[in-house]
């Protein structure tokens, strides 16, 4: 059972004080997007082996969303950052670097 | 028109621990801009307590602030005080975007006595509860078994104990349960 | 026979006699006895039959790998099958019982199958119960749902009696296992500073180092273990638990720990059982090791045991298991047994050594004391049917030609040992094979890794591979200071104490006796005890090409048992790797799962039975509807009123009651449960017109308007009243079961998507009762109350207003789920109760009816008012429910308005609602389809719509009913066919789903 540390309230949360959200970084594509983008927004995910970006909310807490980056292999946890943000911000890309030299994800790296 | 109740009418039970539901009490939840020196110091003023920090549990008595997220406070205070301390709230806040919402009838209250009280907490919450890692003044929200609630320590010997009001019962027998004599722990006194 | 010595059993208390009883029969033991050494003092060899051949068993072992002796203990609600008798402490009044046996123990009809055994081979379940199919239904399963199982279910009336409990901790340093290895790892572990949890399966510390003997730091291993017991309980830092079984180790540093607190004394105060949820930084088991059987014909006959275990029986509880011991080994340990057994005055007529090297000093001095040793020798076949009555010695390299005789009635038995390695494993930690020790141990450098990647199991003494006292209170001082370390604490290089035993010579790998075994004691040499499997049967399997160990095991069912394999999984792993020729580690081991013996499913559940079962959530009038005879229904982990029955009336009378009097004069509807939720600040209209399909933005403070509410699919997900409170402040009602997934869905788009929107959300749905006031005679009733306003001028149809009401502060809507007058009254929870009494008497002259949430259905569905749950299902659109006068036009986005231009959505042929009237005015069966010519790809009858909601009207005096149809809206006054799960068709024609005023005449007054 993993745990995350919920960056707005700092609690190490273990998995059944949060709720698992998917994946993070999505863009909405509203009324007026093509099908394929439509079809992309709702429907296609990453499913990697290794480095990963999710959504959590600290549910049984303070209710915040935020994002994780963790190993699905391993469950190692590189960092989690906040909600508000549409990229994986630097400071967590370079913590996976670290780690996981090479590393790919969507168009991150 | 009658007085209101409370959801429990102050039920009680001794084991270990007592077990008690603190009857009415004010709360009024907050919402705003916690970096706000305007936002705090209105809430800290109708509060009559100092702003909490990150979770932690501001308390003078009856009342009180609760740090409950980055953006959300609740001021705790006399119940029949709510009305008033929102109002003024709302009339400080008024060009500000906040939320003040007088909650005092959502939810209840429970106090737990006794040397086990971190033992009883420790069965039914995912927290650590060990002297040295939950000291009194901090607050926590979390689950106890099944329900959201929230807690703190005025003492190593006192709890308070918070979720909403239709689990009051399932609270009351949980607390209780965990209370019952001959189950203390023994890890953190008790 | 097996009994008790004069003298001896450093566990026993001897002035401190216990009653038991065993298959109905008095026995006594003493305080400190295990169930099987109570039972072996009392000459009751024989404990049990095994699961496929009803062979008569004894215990093998002397802890938890026991595989034979499993037991029913206890009666009526304490009832609980396969018991270890092994791990049960004695206490006064236990009762067991023997399982898998009919009529007795002693006389078993089943140990026929014995006989059957070689048309029962492995995968024989398999095999024959394929064909003929349809034999299965009638013929297979019932007769291997008879026959399956080891002990019996308890009875399915009974309740478990006891209580259970989780328990929470928080450590840096978690060290499962009290012996030696454990107790020196705590020790260099805890004086770091570190905190420290140590947790013991039995209620002893020390482990087997006071059974075998040596000395540490010129202490016995008991006195050593008494002074580190006292060392480490003075250490503030140091929390030590015995009876409690490290069960399971998970991701992140998670472990369970499995303590049985009253077990042992069954009349003692609070829980049974305690669940330990253990968050460790890092984990050290020092979990020992177990000894391995040895596989020959026999070895499975009462009396044939583990070496280690008859020591254990011989020294811990001063027992016998025979007066002529026969010891056979392929290691040195085994002639401690000869040598305590000898100097225990009984006879050990023959150690037979399977190395033609023999053994060391120990041998030496086994011979000394004149013991007669047989070097390069095995046991060809055991003699003796319930008990043994000898052995027959062969060569250990030849056929198993026999050499000779020894008359005896016990073995025994010494395969070597092997680390547990189980509590290593669980959470992916890597093992390699050891040549030398012929063992699976923990490879260095494979553990568990932990939240940032870095190790969080290590694994210290025997159970590391350390099997020497010196060797495995060296590496766990080592173990135990590393883990500190690794968890942020300084620990001193440690140097264990001095320690001595005998010098051993090298153990000789055996995996069969003797090694050219033929086939008749190939089948009778067992190596799984509780499922009956034989070497002959993993050898079978391998010849019908089982290649994958894993296979294997199900195949056979090797290590499927209760005991998991515990004693057979090296020695059936062995057994496939020499038949597939290939080496041990590549064919490797089966995954290691917790828990490590079973745990109760009580510890399990902890709190969650009865009343905490699950939570029941109430509203503030819920007394009020226990005491007026509420026939409830769960809604969600609500429960509301389902109807209010009276008398004599059954639920249907009593709904047919409560929609009359709503419709001809009042009733009253406790609607507390409905989901409130305010959404307040600048861009809060903004917000609400991207959450709901219509426009709420435009909606006037004051006033009232019903939404509906979307997912990104398209797919309807909620629906209410919204009631603008002031410019920057809206109230949203939402379903019962909306109220947290909706308040949930706001913050998500809040929070992660629109978070530049300044809006704040508050679930206020349990601040208020809401009593829902209805009928013809609402307003009159409310103006009896006084207090303010509520004419049609002053609070008109969709309106709201606060005031009193009877002196109660109000918040009333006039909103309608009915079609009549109705006003929905909110109250401060602490006043709902008072208000309901309050209503409930200003209202008797009208008759003032309580009504549940099946008359709610009724009138609702006489309104056509949909209901999110039965009309729509995840795949429904408002447009499938004729709302498109809820869908804004003119927004340019809302959540859900790509989704519904997907050409699926727009598809003309989707089905839509409809009114259905049956032709002959009965019930429409619940979610009956309609059904249409011809048939679909898979012969089945096509479909052209179905039902959603279906109900008696007790206003129109018939059945009527809502449903989906192709082209329904434009299909009014057709009939179609409903199917009845009696096999016959409904006509219903297409109606309207307005079937009660619809102009709305009656809501608007």
């Amino acid at each position: 059972m993993l745990t995350l540390k919920c960056p707005y309230c700092g609690v190490q949360a273990e998995e059944t004080e949060l709720h698992a959200g998917g994946e993070a970084h999505l863009t909405r594509f509203g009324p007026d997007s093509s099908d394929d983008d439509f079809e992309t927004y709702l429907f296609t995910r990453e499913n990697p082996k290794g480095v990963h970006f999710e959504r959590w909310r600290h549910s049984h807490g303070c209710g915040k969303w935020f994002h994780a980056a963790r190993c699905t292999m391993t469950l190692e946890v590189f960092g989690t950052y906040p909600a508000q943000t549409t990229e994986p911000p630097q400071d967590i890309r370079d913590a996976i670097t670290a780690k996981r030299p090479g590393w790919t994800w969507r168009e991150f790296s | 028109m009658s007085e209101p109740v409370s959801a429990l009418r102050r039920a009680r039970y001794a084991g270990f621990v007592t077990v008690e539901e603190a009857g009415l009490q004010g709360m009024v939840q907050i919402r705003g801009d916690l970096s706000s020196d305007a936002f705090t110091s209105a809430v800290s003023d109708a509060a009559g307590v100092p702003m909490p920090g990150l979770r932690e549990a501001s308390l003078d008595g009856r009342n009180g602030l609760l740090w409950m997220s980055p953006d959300e406070l609740m001021l705790l205070c006399p119940y029949p005080e709510a009305d008033r301390a929102m109002a003024r709230l709302q009339a400080t806040l008024s060009d500000t975007h906040h939320l003040a919402l007088n909650v005092s009838d959502a939810r209840a209250m429970f106090t737990l006595q006794g040397n086990g009280v971190r033992d009883v907490l420790a069965k039914l919450a995912p927290v650590d509860m060990a002297p040295d890692a939950f000291r009194p003044g901090m607050l926590r929200r979390t689950r106890l078994a099944q329900v959201a609630a929230a807690f703190w320590l005025r003492s190593d010997t006192q709890a308070e104990v918070i979720c909403f009001r239709s689990v009051a019962p399932y609270m009351m027998e949980l607390l209780s349960t965990a209370a019952r004599p001959g189950s203390a722990v023994g890890l953190h006194g008790g | 026979m097996s009994m008790r010595l004069p003298t001896g059993g450093r566990l026993t208390d001897r002035s401190y006699r216990m009653e038991f009883t065993f298959n109905g029969k008095r026995m006594t033991g003493y305080a400190g006895d295990t169930l099987a050494s109570a039972l072996l003092a009392n000459d009751q060899l024989l404990m049990g039959r095994s699961f496929k051949y009803h062979r008569p068993r004894g215990p093998v072992a002397s802890g938890a790998e026991e595989p034979n002796a499993l037991v029913n203990l206890g009666k009526g609600d304490r009832f609980e099958p396969n018991q270890r008798a092994t791990t049960t402490e004695l206490f006064n009044g236990l009762t067991a019982t023997s399982q898998n046996h009919w009529p007795s123990l002693e006389a078993d009809i089943g140990a026929l199958n014995t006989h059957l055994s070689r048309v029962l081979p492995a995968g024989f379940y398999y095999k024959m119960f394929m064909y003929p199919r349809a034999f299965w239904k009638h013929v297979y399963e019932p007769f291997i749902r008879q026959s399956a199982g080891l002990g019996k279910a308890p009875d399915a009336e009974s309740r478990d009696a006891d209580s259970y409990e989780h328990f929470y901790h928080f450590t840096d340093v978690l060290v499962v296992g009290g012996g030696v290895a454990g107790l020196m790892a705590a020790k260099t572990a805890a004086q770091s500073g570190a905190k420290v949890l140590l947790l013991e399966q039995s209620a002893h510390w020390g482990g087997r180092a006071p059974v075998d003997g040596g000395t540490i730091g010129g202490q016995s291993p008991e006195d050593w273990t008494d002074a580190t017991l006292a060392e480490l309980q003075a250490m503030p830092n140091v929390t030590l638990r015995s009876r409690t079984m490290g069960a399971g180790v998970y991701d992140h540093g998670y472990a369970l720990g499995y303590e049985r607190l009253t077990d042992h004394a069954p009349e003692a105060p609070g829980p049974r059982h305690r669940l330990w949820r253990i968050r460790a930084k890092q984990i050290v088991t020092a979990t020992g090791a177990i000894e391995r059987p040895l596989s020959f014909a026999g070895n499975d006959i009462p009396g044939v045991m583990l070496a280690s275990a008859m020591r254990d029986y011989l020294v811990n509880w001063g027992v016998s298991i025979g007066d002529r011991t026969v010891v056979v080994t392929n290691n040195d340990d085994a002639y401690r047994t000869a040598i305590a057994l000898k100097k225990a005055g009984l006879d050990v007529p023959a150690i037979i050594d399977a190395r033609s090297y023999g053994g060391g000093a120990l041998m030496a001095e086994a011979r000394a004391m004149g013991i007669r040793v047989e070097q390069g020798r095995g046991v060809a076949k055991v003699l003796g049917g319930k008990r043994v009555t000898g052995v027959a010695v062969c060569n250990q390299l030849g056929e198993g030609a026999v050499l000779d005789e020894i008359a005896c009635d016990a073995v025994a038995m010494s395969g070597g040992w092997s680390p547990v390695v189980h509590l290593w494993s669980h959470c992916g930690g890597k093992l390699d094979w050891d040549e030398a020790g012929a063992f699976f141990r923990p490879r260095a450098g494979a553990a568990p890794t932990d939240a940032d990647g870095k190790p969080f199991v290590s694994v210290a003494g025997a159970a590391d591979g350390h099997m020497t006292l010196a060797g495995l209170l060296q590496d766990a001082a080592e173990t135990g200071a590393a883990a500190a370390t690794a968890a942020g604490f300084d620990a001193a290089q440690t140097v264990a104490p001095e320690a001595e035993e005998v010098a051993e010579k090298p153990l000789e790998p055996v995996w069969l006796m003797p090694q050219g075994a033929r086939y008749d004691l190939r089948m009778k040499a067992w190596l799984d005890y509780q499922n009956d499997v034989k070497v002959s049967d993993v050898q079978l399997a391998a010849r019908e090409g089982y290649e994958s160990v894993e296979h294997t095991k199900r195949y056979t069912t090797l290590g499927m048992a209760t005991d998991q394999g515990k004693l057979s999984n090296i020695n059936g792993l062995a057994t496939l790797s020499n038949a597939l020729g290939e080496s041990i580690p590549q064919v490797g081991t089966t995954t290691f799962r917790p828990p490590y013996t079973p745990i109760s499913m009580g510890a399990i559940a902890g709190e969650a039975h009865g009343a905490l079962f699950q939570p029941v959530r109430q509203t503030p009038i819920h007394a009020w509807h226990e005491e007026n005879g509420a026939h409830w229904e769960p809604v969600g982990q609500w429960r509301r009123p389902y109807c209010y029955p009276k008398g004599e009336e059954d639920h249907a009378q009593a709904v047919i009651r409560e929609v009359k009097a709503v419709r001809q004069s009042l009733g009253l509807l406790d609607a507390s449960t409905l989901g409130k939720i305010i959404v307040k600040g600048p861009d809060a209209g903004r917000f609400l017109d991207m959450l709901y399909t219509n426009m709420m933005s435009t909606l006037k403070p004051g006033k009232c308007r019903y939404g509906l509410m979307c997912s990104e699919n398209g797919f309807l997900i909620d629906d209410g009243v919204v009631a603008r409170i002031d410019e920057d402040t809206f109230l949203c009602h939402t379903t019962t079961g909306g109220a947290e997934s909706i308040h949930a869905h706001m913050e998500e788009w809040l929070q992660t998507e629109w978070w530049d929107w300044q809006v704040y959300t508050a679930n206020v749905t349990e601040q208020f009762a809401q009593i829902a006031v209805v009928g013809p005679k609402a307003r009159m009733l409310l103006e009896k109350l006084g207090g303010m306003n509520v004419s049609k001028e002053a609070l008109p149809f969709m309106a709201w207003k606060d005031g009193t009401l009877g002196g109660f502060p109000v918040r009333v809507y006039r909103i309608s789920f009915s079609g009549e007058l109705s006003y929905e009254i909110a109250t401060p929870a602490g006043h709902g109760r008072a208000l309901w009494d309050l209503l409930c008497a200003r209202g008797a002259e009208w008759n003032i009816t309580p009504y549940g949430t099946e008359a709610l259905h009724v009138l609702r569905a006489e309104k056509g008012f949909i209901m999110i749950g039965d009309e729509t299902d995840g795949t429904v659109i408002p447009q499938d429910l004729g709302l498109n006068w809820a869908i804004s036009k003119k927004k340019v986005d809302y959540l859900g308005k790509r989704a519904q231009a997907w050409p699926h959505m727009t598809d003309p042929a989707r089905w839509k609602l409809v009114g259905l009237l049956t032709e002959d005015s009965s019930v429409l069966p619940e979610g009956a389809y309609a059904v249409a010519d011809g048939t679909n790809a898979n012969g089945q009858r096509n479909t052209q719509g179905r039902v959603t909601s279906t109900y008696f009207s007790p206003t129109l005096g018939r059945g009527i009913a809502m449903g989906l149809v192709l082209n329904g809206p434009d299909r009014m006054g057709e009939v179609i066919e409903f199917t009845h799960i009696e096999g016959f068709t409904v006509p219903a024609r297409i109606v309207d789903p307005v079937f009660y005023d619809p102009e709305g005449e009656k809501q608007n007054v």
